[in-house]
């Protein structure tokens, strides 16, 4: 049976991972590599860095990061962050990364998806998602560190998405994101019923309870979470231990 | 001496960082000789087997590899495992290898998303030189699979159909996940293959 991953997230700027809580406030938490060396250790089953450096130098430091890093963590890296092109795809990759996520470029260029999904192939490419609710019942979906709303359709862009050969979905609430009152169930239950593709978790999460709930009211494949790894309030094997007790396959 | 066989479709550089921290000699290479001289072969492979296969006869070493194959130990990941077999039928039908009787075929999960992605369980069918119990989650990332003979799979794993994840025939193994991505229990994997 297929197990239910957990994913560590590392944001990191220039070199250093950071944290944020709603995208704003951010705060300085360590070396990426040394934490994902210890993020391995503690069985996590892939480890995503996400670049929030917007320039040329801290592109550049960023794939030092991943190439130091799959010299000695022998399990899936993710790469995300400014991502808008084949190209930048290529160069991630050349570095030793296993998959690239892409958000805003692909909101604006959704070619983007199909030719990567094309060259490189579907395993590798991820979307990432910035939703909230729209007050009318639905879910739009936000740019920008989910700070520009596209008026686009949540429903409508993870079947575009799905269509063009994405390999996996992993969905932002932004209405749970830093909150720490769980994932949000409603937004993933909407999501999987739309995609047959694996969607990720991320945003909310506060306590070990919400991993295991996650798993158990949606179809999610995998939860992602950064501030309570980074902050050592849980580590990774406490959470595989819980699903365990709660029959959720791990690993 | 390891060598990683470069044919221009491969994870190539993931292999050598595994081997590269267990301190196992290797050297990434397209040259026959190096292959002569080495003590084992891994073959990587990403990407559809037409190409692949296509890739590596024009490489000129499709003889080579048959030949070793029978002296020393030979690791197929991946797409290069599914290369070991007699055909492929990938978009169309192609000759592999033959080093392991069967072919590989599309998947057919029942209520499953294709590609299958993700950590898997090893369920022990024959112990081999690479696997003794089974139990271990390793990486998959595949939407093809084996169709071969039970004597010639060391693992299966359950992904709504038996999946065949480690093969095995003679000096020639074959794993369809990725044991460079696969944690513990995928270096323990390489670390025996180090060793034969």
């Amino acid at each position: 049976m297929l197990a239910k991953r957990i994913i560590p997230c590392l944001d990191v700027r220039n070199g250093k991972v950071v944290k944020g809580v709603n995208f704003e406030g951010i705060k300085d938490v360590g070396d990426p590599v040394e934490l994902a060396v210890e993020y391995n250790k503690q069985g996590a089953d892939e480890i995503v860095f996400y670049d929030i450096t917007a320039s040329y130098e801290g592109r550049g430091v960023m794939l030092d990061v991943v190439r130091r890093t799959a010299r000695q963590v022998f399990v899936p890296l993710c790469v995300g962050g400014g991502i808008g092109s084949v190209d930048d795809f290529r160069e991630v990759l050349r570095a030793g990364a296993d998959k690239v996520s892409v958000n805003s470029q692909a909101v604006k260029n959704p070619k983007l998806i199909s030719d990567a999904a094309e060259i490189f192939g579907s395993q590798c490419v991820v979307v990432g998602i910035d939703a909230k609710r729209n007050g009318k019942g639905g879910y739009s979906v936000y740019i920008n560190g989910g700070r520009v709303d596209m008026g686009l359709d949540l429903g409508d862009w993870v079947k575009e998405i799905s269509e063009r050969g994405a390999g996996e979905i992993c969905l932002n609430s932004i209405d749970t994101d830093g909150v720490r009152g769980g994932f949000d169930i409603d937004m993933l239950n909407f999501v999987c019923e739309r995609v047959n593709i694996p969607v990720i978790a991320s945003g909310g999460c506060g306590k070990l309870e919400h991993f295991s709930e996650v798993f158990e009211k949606t179809n999610s494949s995998a939860a992602l979470a950064a501030s309570l790894f980074h902050f050592k309030e849980l580590t990774v094997g406490e959470v595989k231990r819980h699903l365990k007790e709660h029959n959720i396959p791990a690993r | 001496m390891t060598a990683i066989i470069d044919y221009g479709a491969g994870n190539l550089f993931s292999v050598k960082n595994a081997l590269d921290y267990l301190g196992i000699e290797n050297i990434i290479t397209k040259n026959a000789d190096d292959l002569r001289n080495a003590d084992r072969l891994i073959l990587p492979g990403v990407g559809a087997f037409p190409d692949a296969m296509r890739m590596l006869s024009e490489s000129g070493l499709v003889g080579v590899i048959k030949e070793e194959a029978v002296k020393k130990p030979l690791l197929g990941i991946c797409l290069g495992m599914q290369m070991l077999f007699e055909k492929g039928y990938e978009f169309e039908e192609t000759k592999g290898l033959g080093l392991i009787k069967g072919s590989v075929k599309l998947m057919t999960p029942k209520d499953l998303p294709i590609p299958h992605i993700g950590w898997n369980e090893l369920v022990l069918n024959n112990s081999c030189g690479l696997l003794k119990k089974g139990g271990e989650y390793v990486y998959f990332v595949h939407s093809y699979a084996a169709d071969c003979p039970s004597e010639n799979v060391s693992a299966y794993c359950d992904y709504g159909m038996k999946v065949p994840a480690l093969v095995f025939s003679g000096n020639v193994y074959g794993a369809q996940f990725h044991p460079e991505k696969s944690g513990e229990a995928g270096l323990e994997i390489l670390k025996k293959f180090a060793a034969l």
